[in-house]
């Protein structure tokens, strides 16, 4: 592997779906690559495959067609079991409805990945307690989802997704159910993150948060339909597309 | 992910649904406490009887009275006392395969010495008796030839009644004690044998006929209750049994085409015999037992299959964060383990306390076999993996895109 190969590179990739004989082409034929440190912004309509793309980089799903490399290796080419490990190691998912587990407290939830990691408990936890310090939630460590605030679950939702030091964090509509003073807290926390050179990919709805990450996205009926990147500071990017 | 975090996650999950956890795993608890209860039961039986067959010695055939007729009608058996002393003299001369043989009457009486008094056998018998079950004495001498010629006032006790009779410090053997106001000094106490066999009181034959049945119409002078009398091989007992059966008929004047008068028995094999019975009667119970377990197993299948629907969730959660499917399976086998192996457990504890109860309340003896226990926790732990695997494989199937979409 080159230094030079993207840590993300979607090549040609389509996503069909087929249901009762009824293909429905969610992603047609998508072609980016997303570079080390970049923060990207996915839009598109409802209904226009920017989760099924997401769950395509995040190695939840594989591509119909094309392929999806993951710092140069098709992730088709790896095991189930392979793209499990790569998930729990590489991939931090934040979603739209937190998707915290009721029945354990935040620092459990947030150590929930390095299980996944083989990582013996007082680790996990010491981790965990970090992760948390990092989001500014460790007072809230020992609250069950239930007794925390939207924000608040969202911002455990990411201590969650950092804490194995992934490669990429994805979050899909991170801030869809908050309101939006705490989804603007949240988005400068994504800000933040992202300045200490955290590679992040975001869907939103809300032009105002997709402004403020330096890469747009389009999406419209499955197809790329718009690929931006603002002034002033152009990332690194690799040269081969 | 490890067996342990499996167990952890196991554990925690159980701990939420405390009265959900229980009553899926009581069909696995009443299996087990049943087996474990049955087993007790029967090796306590066992146990009883092997004690038995040991009593007796080995290599003991048994003489008793058989059908009588009278005028044509033919009698209970031992109804009669058909036995005589001189029967047992004959049987000792004249059948080389005996080395030792004694004739015994018995009956109830009450023991006294000084405060203290027991209700005890007294067996009247000779010092054969003693030969043929091998029993060695613990203190003193058995009977002397004068006592039991004469009548002798001595008696040699079991050691039940040595207990009962004497405080642990006192020596029995001298002493004076009374049977139905007969003063008789004890000579010997005998070794234990086992509860159901210490409890006793030998007398001289004579002695026994003459100063306590004697006045019993069918006594008379010459008979005795039962003959015992040692094969000196074990491989001669059938032929000890026929050369004696054939003396007894001539002696008794039996023509042929008519029973015996007598009984001449093997006991210990008998006993043996009614040991196979035991052990089927408890492999049969085992057996129902064992459904219990089934019937559990399938109710462990059964709520374990509704867990992995309503946490659906749960496991698209863990596979997006990284576990792979066969850690979803191995949480979901883990949580039907501990719910088995939980069951298992209470299941053993609860077989312990019935068996206990039922020996206290019947008075049966039962033993706990570390093997039955060891199978039912091995049945209990078969039974999580055959009845958790499909649940377990079915959550680890799902796809971890569809599990997120669900409520
Ligand atoms: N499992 C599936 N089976 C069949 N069709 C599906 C499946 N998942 C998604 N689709 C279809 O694929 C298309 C894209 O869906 P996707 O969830 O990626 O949209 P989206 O851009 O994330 O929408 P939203 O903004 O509403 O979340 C939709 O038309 C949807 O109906
Ligand atoms: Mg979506």
């Amino acid at each position: 592997m080159t230094a030079a190969a993207p840590l993300i590179s979607l090549r040609s990739v389509s996503r069909t779906y087929r249901t009762e004989g009824v293909a429905v082409a969610a992603v047609r034929n998508v072609s980016f690559d997303i570079a080390q440190g970049e923060i990207v912004a996915v839009m598109g309509p409802s209904g226009s495959g920017k989760s099924t793309l997401m769950n395509m980089i995040g190695l939840l799903d594989l591509p119909s067609e094309g392929a999806v490399y993951l710092q140069g290796a098709d992730v088709a080419d790896l095991t189930e079991d392979r793209r499990s490990s790569l998930r729990a190691r590489s991939i931090g998912f934040v979603f739209q409805s937190y998707n915290l587990l009721a029945r354990h407290d935040a620092i459990e939830n947030v150590a929930l990945p390095l299980v996944y990691c083989g990582i013996a408990r007082k680790e996990r936890l010491a981790r965990a307690e970090a992760s948390l310090e990092a989001v500014g939630m460790l007072h809230r460590a020992h609250h069950f989802p239930r007794q925390l605030s939207g924000g608040e679950q969202q911002r455990v939702a990411i201590a969650r997704a950092l804490i194995a030091s992934p490669l990429i964090v994805l979050a899909d509509e991170p801030t869809g159910a908050l309101d939006s003073r705490t989804g603007a807290e949240i988005l400068s926390l994504f800000a933040a993150l992202n300045r200490t050179g955290q590679t992040i990919v975001m869907i939103t709805h809300d032009p105002g948060i997709a402004a403020q990450c330096r890469r747009t996205i389009h999406l419209h009926d499955g197809e790329l339909v718009g690929d931006e990147t603002q002034a002033p500071a152009l990332p690194k990017r690799s040269a081969v597309s | 992910m490890t067996m342990l975090q499996g167990f952890q996650i196991a554990l925690h999950a159980l701990r939420l649904n405390p009265l959900r956890s229980f009553l899926t795993m009581l069909g696995i608890v009443i299996g087990v406490a049943s087996i474990v209860t049955v087993f007790a039961i029967g090796s306590g039986a066992q146990l009883r009887l092997q004690e038995q067959i040991r009593s007796i010695g080995a290599n003991v055939l048994m003489i008793t009275p058989g059908a009588v007729y009278q005028g044509g009608v033919r009698l209970k058996d031992g109804s009669k006392l058909t036995m005589t002393e001189s029967d047992v003299q004959a049987i000792l001369e004249q059948i080389p395969e005996i080395q030792a043989a004694a004739g015994s009457i018995a009956g109830t009486a009450q023991v006294i010495h000084e405060g203290k008094n027991w209700n005890t056998t007294i067996n009247g018998t000779t010092t054969g008796h003693f030969m043929v079950r091998d029993w060695q004495l613990a203190a003193g001498r058995y009977f002397s030839a004068t006592e039991e010629a004469g009548a002798g006032k001595v008696v040699i006790l079991g050691s039940t009644v040595a207990r009962e009779l004497f405080a642990p410090g006192d020596d029995p053997i001298g002493a004076q004690i009374r049977i139905m106001k007969v003063p008789l000094e004890v000579v010997g106490v005998l070794d234990r044998k086992g509860p159901a066999q210490d409890d006793v009181a030998f007398v001289p034959l004579t002695t026994a006929k003459l100063r306590f049945l004697g006045s019993a119409s069918n006594i008379n002078r010459d008979s005795v209750a039962y003959i015992i009398a040692k094969v000196t091989a074990d491989g001669q007992m059938a032929g000890a049994r026929a050369e004696i059966a054939n003396l007894l008929r001539q002696r008794h004047r039996i023509p042929a085409g008519q029973d015996d008068d007598f009984k001449v028995q093997d006991p210990a094999a008998a006993m043996e015999a009614q040991q196979g019975a035991i052990r089927t009667v408890a492999l049969l119970l085992v057996a129902i037992a064992s459904v219990s377990l089934l019937v559990g197993g399938i109710s462990i299948m059964n709520v374990m299959i509704v867990s992995v629907t309503e946490r659906t969730r749960e496991i698209g959660i863990r596979r997006a964060l990284g576990g792979r499917m066969r850690d979803i399976r191995l949480q979901f086998l883990c949580e039907a383990l501990v719910l088995c192996l939980l069951g298992g457990a209470i299941g053993v504890a609860g077989g312990i306390t019935l068996s206990m109860t039922v020996a206290r309340m019947a008075g049966w003896v039962t033993s706990i076999d570390g093997q039955a226990i060891g199978l039912s926790l091995v049945f209990s732990i078969a039974t999580g993996l055959v009845f958790g695997f499909y649940p377990a494989h079915k959550a680890s199937k799902l796809s971890p895109i569809e599990a997120l979409k669900t409520e």
